[in-house]
């Protein structure tokens, strides 16, 4: 008896939560998980600002398997969900053919491009933010050797590579850019050990600065770097608090501000395809009281001119994911 | 040694483990400040309460009855396999060869290539840790644990290096050829206006799996060579001095397993992904063992561990979707359920052995002696 009035109770509680999620958003973090303290938990940060200051709430899921990614989308969708956002490149065939499953819901992807009319495909120029923090490694190194390592050798990570060596040599010309890669499968988005190890073996071969751009690794790296007394450059979120004084800036990637901007058009979300760049502060240079001593007034100054040129079209960084080449790097 | 009743073996004690697991799952989760019947019941609606939840219920245990016959099948012959896991890696390579690379004309033609292209890969993977094992006596547990990983590697440089289509990101084969595409439940059972079975990826590899339980229960209960591998599998030198040969029942066995872990990735990568992605096994392999133990190695118990392992599966996902209950603390709900139903087994056999014991003694002394009269 009294176990079932429980039950019922607990249905009807369940009833009433699933009313009220109905026009709730969704955000869907990919296999990494949401406390990557980079990609991942900047689209967090993003959303939780938007709940803050609105006081409503969202849905959340972290995808445990392949074969739920198809499914998160449709039951929030089905749920009336909208609109329901995603991050990383890995949902794109998927949300192409979920998307027009459901007309009436608004679906945001970050990193990738779904050409569908009800999806808002959110793309960042990460080479322009590479290329800044590359200009501040060239003009901050004493060795003339700075490196860089990236998660998962994909397209989207020689991007930021690409675009951090020719800041690089734009700032300094006789620079030499050591380039690794932690792996070729999804795991290596969060392996700090190896991130580790790749940056013990940069330092050896002279550099003074790393920049990581590899999600959960990047810890890895960032740590290594500051316990050796070298240079960092974080990635993604703003990590210059993680060890004040090493990590020398991060290259800002807004995604939060991809997930935030999301939230607050809500169902009138605007679709299509959208592209956050230097000109609309979508990647940029973090600058905070952590970095304020490491970072001169002069290499603020050439920096800053560098990012005018970039928006005014005066200079233009090769991206490499327009022809898969790039001319400042040898991968 | 028949302490307890074929049914108390059968059905109580795992019964009694999963209820166990349950419990202290519940206390769990109110240890995190959730309500456990709330849970129970996302669960429970979420994978059994609509031919939707039963879609995904299904296509999870599809993939678990065919690991979990490929361990039974060479339990039987005292092998333990754990390279269920690489093996189905390996199928889904051969699926994927197959699928891309022969243009086919209709699925009913590309299921059985497929079907042939996924067992021969497993199987072939199973091949050499039988062979080190039957002729050199290098245990099968080390060798298929070590080729799991040697498994994985090779579909990184597989994908990364050979079939990954120029410019993509993922590490992924392309898409199969839309005439390749399995019937999905969908596909089969939507009638009128309201499509049953929507979005989820349960097809018609269901059947098959069902047609290999019963044929494994033929193979090993009813085939002469099923009673050699049984007899091999109880004792070597009774099977040896019955002129059974153990190289061939070792090698025989592990072929049959390694195939069966093959064909999973006819539902995975053929029926669900339609392209082969770098983890389509995601751990099936593994749960496939806990399947077998908790099935008692017999068909008919693999199928309804198999359901329960889905129905796991299935809810840990809506669990997710619809609760602060975070993800890790559902694969502690599906570890506690593997750790009693499996590792725990003779916690939960020894009371219950006692039990019956006690029972037995009280009984009248007829019921012990009355066989002895037809003497």
């Amino acid at each position: 008896m009294t176990v079932m009035q429980r039950l019922l109770g607990a249905s009807a509680v369940l009833a009433l939560s699933a009313g009220t999620a109905a026009a709730e958003p969704a955000l869907i973090f990919d296999l990494g998980g949401k406390f990557d303290k980079s990609f991942n938990e900047a689209a967090f940060a993003g959303a939780q600002r938007w709940a803050a200051e609105t006081g409503d709430s969202f849905r959340e899921i972290e995808l445990t398997s392949e074969a739920q990614r198809e499914q998160a989308l449709r039951r929030f969708a089905e749920a009336g969900a909208n609109p329901v956002i995603m991050t990383g490149f890995a949902f794109g065939s998927v949300l192409g053919e979920v998307a027009p499953d459901y007309p009436d819901t608004k679906f945001a992807i970050i990193d990738m491009v779904v050409d569908q009319p009800n999806v808002r495909s959110v793309v960042f120029n990460e080479h322009e933010g590479s290329f800044l923090v590359g200009m501040m490694a060239g003009l901050k190194t004493e060795t003339n050797t700075v490196g860089f390592i990236g998660g998962m050798d994909i397209p989207l990570i020689r991007k930021f590579a690409c675009g951090y060596a020719q800041g690089v040599l734009a700032a300094n010309p006789d620079a030499n850019v050591v380039a690794n890669m932690t792996g070729t499968t999804p795991a290596a988005w969060n392996d700090p050990v190896k991130g580790g190890e790749l940056t013990k073996a940069q330092i050896s071969q002279g550099a003074d600065i790393v920049y990581a751009a590899a999600g959960g690794t990047g810890v890895g790296v960032l740590q290594v770097a500051a316990d050796e007394g070298i240079f960092s450059i974080g990635v993604d979120s703003n990590q210059n608090y993680l060890h004040p004084g090493s990590v020398l800036t991060s290259m800002l990637k807004r995604v939060d501000v991809a997930v935030y901007d999301a939230l607050t058009q809500g169902t009138d979300l605007e679709t299509g395809f959208n592209v956050m760049g230097l000109a609309n502060y979508g990647v940029g240079v973090a600058l905070d009281e952590n970095n304020e001593a490491i970072v001169s007034y002069d290499m603020l100054a050439q920096v800053y001119a560098a990012a005018d040129k970039i928006v005014s079209g005066e200079m233009m960084v090769h991206d490499y994911m327009s022809d898969d080449s790039c001319p400042a790097l040898e991968f | 040694m028949d302490v307890m009743p074929k049914w108390a073996d059968a059905l109580l004690i795992p019964l009694i483990s999963i209820a166990i697991a349950f419990v202290i799952s519940a206390g769990v989760i109110v240890a995190i400040g959730e309500d456990p019947m709330a849970a129970l019941n996302t669960m429970v609606t979420g994978a059994l309460g609509s031919s939707y939840g039963w879609g995904y219920t299904l296509y999870y245990t599809t993939n678990f009855i065919f690991t979990g016959l490929a361990v039974s099948v060479a339990f039987h012959a005292r092998m333990f396999n754990i390279g269920g896991e690489g093996q189905a890696m390996l199928g889904g390579v051969g699926v994927a060869l197959v699928c891309l690379f022969i243009p086919f004309p209709h699925w009913s033609v590309a299921l059985p290539v497929a079907l042939i292209g996924g067992a021969l890969f497993g199987a072939a993977w199973a091949a050499i840790p039988a062979y080190l094992q039957a002729k050199r006596g290098s245990h099968i547990v080390i060798t298929t644990i070590m080729f799991n990983f040697i498994a994985g590697s090779l579909l990184v440089y597989l994908l990364v290096e050979v079939l990954k289509p120029p410019g993509a990101m993922d590490p992924a084969t392309a898409k199969f050829a839309a005439s390749t595409h399995l019937p999905t439940f969908q596909d089969m059972f939507s009638f009128g206006e309201k499509p049953a079975f929507r979005g989820a990826p349960a097809n018609v590899t269901f059947f098959f799996a069902l047609v290999s339980c019963f044929a494994v229960w033929l193979l090993i209960w009813r085939t002469r060579l099923g009673y050699a591998i049984r007899a091999y599998g109880h004792s070597e030198p009774a099977a040896l001095y019955a002129g059974i040969s153990p190289t061939r029942i070792i090698m025989i066995a592990m072929l049959i397993s390694g195939g069966l872990s093959g064909m999973m990735a006819i539902n995975t990568v053929m029926g669900e992904a339609e392209r082969l992605v770098l983890n389509s096994v995601e751990g099936a392999g593994f749960i496939g063992i806990a399947v077998a133990l908790m099935g008692r190695s017999h068909p008919l118990g693999v199928l309804l561990a198999a359901l329960l392992f889905g129905f796991l599966y299935q809810g840990g996902a809506e669990l997710s979707l619809w609760t602060n209950v975070p993800r890790e603390l559902i694969v502690v709900i599906q570890a506690l359920v593997i750790l009693f139903t499996g590792a725990l087994d003779n916690m939960v056999r020894m009371p219950l052995e006692k039990l019956f014991l006690l029972f037995r003694r009280k009984q009248p002394e007829p019921a012990t002696t009355s066989p002895k009269p037809a003497e």
